[in-house]
């Protein structure tokens, strides 16, 4: 089946440097307290996100949980609408309505950005059985935390999505924390993988700090999943070198720790591998990072002066306009909304 | 016309929008090979196929959860729930992801489903399985709760329900699945609004606002009532939310006199939104103060003599009835 044409990896490479930057700048910009709410960074983790999507045709449907910034910004929503969302503006990618735990992009197919933990696995049962529904060959991508493992709703929709044979790669992406529990004291398996074997699921172990591992590995399950559906698991080790959210100072783990997994950075990594192939200068890397630099300050800009949503359109979001044929809407009372405005 | 059961006039509804709209899907626990639960999904296996009406593991979460999935990117999914005291296990779904993700979206996604199921006291189910709850969901903003009380709105609203572009709770009344009533020819396309009340009974003196199971009680109490000269107007809400207020302020300012009788709990109970309502708009129409019926405030007790003595009946409606009338 068709794989997508291989991306050019310096490209990659400038996009996980964007990922980095601007949330780099997000961090900033909270404790300036231009950001409210929760504010999860993905600092360390930007290979992951990379990679499989690298692996993807535009069309493919992305959802994934509250640590979101980067598999928008990976799907190729604009650093202007990622930081409006965090201002809260209208120009936001979910019109500043969303926040950081929740990034949608209908025109890229990225379904979200969601911060119940686990819950969001049964929707991507549901995007992958509409596919299946349809007979269209398109690959749903479901990433989600080590610490949704052990959530119900994970246990259910991987039941599903097994039993149905829907087409979704589970991507477990395990920075080995969940908050300030380690899996090991989680989790009752050896490792996460395992827990795909009992739904009948195959899994697989990804170096998540190797781009071209996690692009390489996933191009491979999502080519087989084309030809004839079915679903699939990878735990994808990883690290995020910050705190859980903004407000978390990570004091549950070592500083070694945090050293060695940065001694091993995804960006560095890639990098040297591109400069030793002679497709990469020092050069063309400052330059690549200068840009991402202006891009995610431009985009601060761009959030600052863009407007709220104003008071009165509170109410247009909650239900959508919906005009049922044959029903008289002459009859059809008041909406909740007026009923709600109007009465309160 | 003609006469049909509720369970018939679903299976109807179910049928004529499977076969309208290719998108539309009927999932949940037992809902093919079995024929459903409380077979309103009759012989729709074999009519559309294994493709669209699909039996489920015991996950209502993950099937609720599939639903909205699907929704999202534009299949029109109808989720059984074999009773919506199970749906307490999918709230997450149904309360968190269906009807915010139209908002958390900024408007990108809308999620065009239908939560349908039996709902509110049976008989003698206990605890655990006599929940009504509407008063839980209607509280939920982006939900749209509806409670067919006869045959043909069953068979309007669920059709409408499956329609609409938002998430809509079909709440049927578990008790009514073998009640008849007259019901448009299959031929004639029936589809009632959301948010429309009706009158299913005309009066002057009280108004009784009832919804679901409660409608029969209050006919039944209407008629009693006539031999002691008190003239009662029935309005069944048969939505909950949007919730026509103007029908209930036309039948109050007509009669003054309001009682309330709902099959869920007192506290935050339907009953209790509709009483700030009518107090707050139209307070100067009231001739008395407004009485609620509803059940006790306990778990449902097994006991069949408790039981009858936890859920509204006649007696206790006729008496607030009397209160409200000064009779
Ligand atoms: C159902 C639920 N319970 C608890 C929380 C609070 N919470 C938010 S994130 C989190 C940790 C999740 O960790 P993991 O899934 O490993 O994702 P990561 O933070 O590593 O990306 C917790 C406990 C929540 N959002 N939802």
């Amino acid at each position: 089946m068709q794989r997508p044409e291989p991306r050019d990896e310096v490209e990659m490479l400038a996009l996980m440097l964007l990922i980095r930057r601007f949330e780099e700048r997000a961090s900033q910009q909270y404790q300036a307290q231009k950001i409210g709410g929760f504010c999860h960074l993905y600092i360390g983790q930007e290979a992951v996100v990379v990679g499989a999507i690298a692996a993807v045709r535009d069309d493919d449907y992305v959802i994934t949980a509250y640590r979101d910034h980067a598999h928008a910004l990976a799907r190729g929503t604009s650093a202007d609408a990622c930081m409006a969302e965090l201002f809260g503006k209208e120009t936001g990618c979910s019109r500043g309505l969303g926040g950081s735990m929740h990034f949608f992009d209908r025109s890229r197919h990225m379904y979200g950005g969601h911060a119940i933990v686990g819950a969001h696995v049964p929707l991507a049962a549901g995007m992958a059985f509409a596919s299946k529904y349809r007979t269209e060959d398109r690959v749903t991508l479901c990433f989600f935390g080590d610490g949704a493992i052990n959530q119900g709703s994970f246990h259910e929709a991987l039941n599903l999505i097994a039993l149905f044979k829907l087409p979704v790669v589970l991507i477990c992406e395990n920075n080995l924390f969940a908050m300030g529990t380690s899996v090991k004291r989680s989790t009752s398996l050896k490792q996460i993988v395992d827990r795909a074997e009992g739904y009948d699921i195959p899994g697989e172990i990804v170096d998540g700090m190797n781009f071209r591992e996690v692009r390489d590995k996933l191009a491979e399950i999502v080519c087989s999943i084309r030809k004839d559906p079915h679903p699939a698991f990878v735990e994808i080790r990883t690290y995020r070198y910050r705190g859980h959210s903004m407000s978390d100072p990570a004091s549950y783990r070592t500083k070694d720790e945090l050293e060695k997994y940065r001694l091993d950075d995804p960006i560095t990594r890639l990098r040297a591998q591109l400069t030793r192939e002679g497709k990469l200068t020092n050069e063309k890397f400052d330059q690549i990072d200068k840009h991402a630099k202006e891009t995610v300050l431009a985009a601060v800009k761009f959030a600052e002066k863009s407007p709220e949503l104003p008071l009165e359109r509170l109410y247009d979001y909650t239900y959508v306009n919906s005009v049922v044929a044959g029903v008289s809407p002459a009859k059809s009372k008041e909406s909740a909304a007026d009923t709600a405005a109007t009465t309160r | 016309m003609r006469e049909i059961t509720y369970r018939q006039a679903l299976n109807e509804a179910l049928a004529e929008e499977l076969e309208r709209d290719p998108n539309v899907f009927l999932m949940g626990e037992e809902v093919a090979e079995y024929n459903g639960a409380y077979k309103v999904s009759q012989g729709l296996l074999e009519r559309f196929g294994p493709k669209r009406i699909i039996d489920t593991p015991i996950s209502e979460n993950g099937f609720a959860g599939l639903g909205v999935g699907a929704a999202m990117v534009g299949l029109r999914p109808i989720i059984e729930f074999m009773t919506f005291s199970f749906s307490l296990v999918a709230f997450d779904q149904v309360v968190n992801n269906a009807p915010n993700m139209f908002t958390m979206s900024g408007g990108q996604f809308n999620i065009p489903i239908t939560f349908r199921g039996p709902n509110g006291p049976a008989h003698q189910l206990g605890a655990t399985h006599s929940h009504a709850t509407e008063p839980i969901y209607a509280n939920a903003p982006g939900l749209k709760v509806c409670t067919p009380a006869t045959p043909r709105d069953a068979k309007g609203l669920l059709k409408t329900a499956v329609r609409d572009d938002n998430p809509v709770l079909v709440l049927e009344a578990e008790l009514l699945y073998s009640s008849k009533g007259m019901v448009e020819p299959p031929d004639e396309e029936l589809l009632i609004p959301l948010g429309e009340a009706e009158v299913k009974r005309e009066g002057s003196d009280v108004s009784i606002i009832c919804y679901a199971q409660t409608v029969r009680l209050a006919l039944a109490v209407a008629a009693q009532l006539e031999d002691e000269d008190i003239s009662a107007e029935i309005v069944d809400l048969r939505s909950i939310k949007p919730l026509d207020e103007r029908a209930i302020f036309d039948s109050v300012a007509k009669t003054h006199r309001v009682v309330i009788v709902e099959q869920d709990r007192p506290f935050c109970g339907v009953g209790a939104e509709v009483c700030y309502r009518i107090q707050k708009n139209i307070f100067d129409e009231l001739d008395a103060p407004i009485v609620r019926v509803s059940q006790e405030d306990v778990p449902m007790p097994y006991n069949e003599r408790l039981e009858k003595a936890v859920l509204p009946n006649a007696d206790k409606l006729i008496a607030a009835v009397k209160k409200v009338c000064y009779a």
